[in-house]
């Protein structure tokens, strides 16, 4: 079942039209992930579904409620991790809970136990009086994923979740988020412009670029859609003989080394290495940087504004 | 379920501003020693020989000390907005599933209290050292207050709400608070010959707070305290729905 569904959305700022039309479909319980650059439409994108902005045209319907008729219906059954903290520093750990569920009309005492079980669950609990000014950076984070699933969303929302955290960190949010979708049965839409993080996380993959969803697959299927292994070559190659070889995918050229991408490089090693007099070599499995690569041309740094 | 106003979010957001009020305790005592300095300090040192309509200086001000304090506070509380907007504590507000007006109220009401807690302390000390006053009065005070610091949190809020930057915040001291409380009848009544100051004490709303409380407090008023207090009521209502309007205009992307 779809729990959310955008029909041609587009978002214009001033003259810069942000968002293209975008149409998709998001099944319930799943991570999806919109991997794109910077400036590439993620966060508008995010910000429209969540009803903190309105689309030019265009709507979505989100658990069968249209956003831009019933915004508060929308925004009940959502949680939102904004990409730069919006905690309270003045209150505690605890109170930024506390605040959150009478926001979002939640009883009392179940409020209180929720809180107590959110917090544990983030490994927050010790802190829970601590004023959220002594907090590190991933430790809010945690904090604001927690205040995202207080009030039982059914879809979390999360902007670049790991953005300027320590790789530790990092991999302790992922725990945390693999460990939430299983256990709240909730929809994770995440933006990143991370490929471990996508690639890692995500039962689907889109990938947005110039407010255009370009691909649009699990990271399996994106990855076998363009090859499986990649030879990357420094020195000479006969590009023209390479591409005659039936088993090769693709072949182009990034900077000085020569990018082969094939579904069976390693067994027919010998058969490449006759058209090469390679200066360095390296074989590795496909990654969604090598996908992303070959779909827009470009690595996602040098799209990055 | 109600699309304009939730019980909920105002409660909430009220409870934020007192946990805050209690917490932050530099914003309490920095907000109440001015007035004391003016009611001890300048009202002490003139009372020798300055009398205003057989009143003793320091009994004619203590009224417009009261009021000082409720407007120098309530309008540094809404100014406190351009803070929260700042530190993104404003967006996880501006998400949540309730409406601006409920924003608005939450806000207001957080800002009356913390004025009112201030109050209280002004006229205990007061009520000690200056001018005993009875509890019918005190309660009358109480009420006036709460009126007039609604009135200008409101205006704080909606400077706050259309600022973007802390610099604008000195600018609206000199500009607007200070103006406010010259031209309002609390430290001196205003007898200008002057047309221009006249005019302009008149269409100060803050002026008839001042009025009322000398009224309360002293039997004196410079107006007919009924007038007075209808331009009181009329100026919050208008002042508070420009300022729900300017709250929906917030937006949450920067």
């Amino acid at each position: 079942m779809d729990i959310i569904e955008t029909f041609d959305i587009k978002k214009k700022f001033k003259d810069v039209e942000a968002l293209k039309g975008i149409s998709i479909k998001i099944k319930e319980g799943e991570v999806f992930s919109l991997l794109g650059p910077n400036g590439a439409g993620k966060t508008t994108l995010i910000s429209i579904l969540t009803t903190i902005l309105k689309p030019t045209s265009g709507t979505a319907l989100i658990d069968g409620f249209e956003i831009t008729k019933d915004p508060l219906y929308v925004r009940r059954k959502i949680g939102i991790v904004f990409q730069e903290p919006s905690l309270d520093d003045l209150l505690t750990a605890w109170e930024n809970l506390y605040v959150h569920s009478i926001l979002y009309g939640m009883e009392k005492s179940y409020a209180i136990k929720r809180i107590e079980f959110i917090l544990k669950k983030v490994d927050l609990y010790e802190r829970k009086d601590h004023i959220v000014k002594t907090f590190s950076g991933g430790m809010k984070r945690r904090l604001e994923i927690a205040r995202g699933l207080l009030h039982t969303p059914k879809i979390l929302f999360l902007d670049e979740p790991t953005l300027g955290l320590d790789p530790v960190s990092r991999r302790n949010i992922w725990d945390y988020i693999r460990q939430i979708k299983k256990e709240e049965n909730i929809t994770v839409i995440l933006t990143t412009h991370y490929m471990d993080e996508a690639d890692s996380l995500s039962d689907t993959v889109a990938i947005i670029n110039k407010g255009v969803i370009i691909e649009k697959d699990t990271p399996e299927n994106l990855k076998k859609k363009i090859g499986d292994e990649i030879l990357k070559v420094k020195g000479y190659i006969d590009i023209e003989n390479i591409r005659k070889l039936k088993f090769i995918e693709s072949i182009y050229t990034d900077n000085e080394y020569h990018i082969i991408i094939s579904k069976e490089i390693t067994k027919n090693l010998n058969e490449i290495l006759k058209f090469l007099k390679p200066e360095s070599i390296e074989i590795k499995k496909i990654s969604l940087e090598d996908v992303f690569l070959k779909i827009t041309g470009k690595k996602i740094e040098e799209l990055d504004e | 379920m109600n699309d304009i106003f939730q019980l909920n979010g105002v409660k909430a957001i009220i409870i934020r501003e007192i946990i805050v009020f209690i917490r932050e305790k530099e914003r309490l005592l920095s907000s109440i020693i001015s007035p004391l300095l003016f009611l001890f300090i300048i009202g002490r040192s003139l009372n020798q020989n300055t009398t205003i309509e057989s009143y003793t200086y320091q009994h004619f001000i203590f009224p417009g000390i009261i009021a000082m304090n409720i407007l120098f506070t309530s309008i540094r509380y809404g100014l406190y907005l351009i803070w929260d907007k700042r530190f993104d504590f404003l967006k996880e507000v501006l998400v949540a599933p309730i409406s601006r007006t409920s924003l608005f109220f939450g806000k207001a009401l957080g800002g009356v209290f913390g004025s009112v807690i201030e109050m209280i302390i002004l006229i205990i000390i007061g009520n000690i050292f200056v001018l005993k006053l009875s509890l019918i009065q005190i309660f009358l005070i109480i009420c006036v207050g709460i009126i007039s610091s609604f009135m200008i949190v409101s205006i704080g809020l909606s400077i706050g709400a259309v600022t973007k930057t802390i610099e604008g915040f000195g600018l609206v001291m000199s500009f607007l608070t200070w103006p406010m409380f010259l031209f309002s009848n609390a430290l001196f009544e205003i007898k200008s010959s002057s047309n221009l100051i006249t005019f302009v004490s008149k269409i100060n709303p803050f002026t008839y707070s001042v009025d009322i409380l000398r009224k309360i407090m002293l039997n004196y008023s410079s107006f007919n305290p009924l007038y007075s207090f209808f331009i009181l009521i009329i100026s919050t209502f208008i002042l508070s729905y420009i300022t729900i309007k300017l709250f929906e205009r917030i937006d949450i992307q920067k």
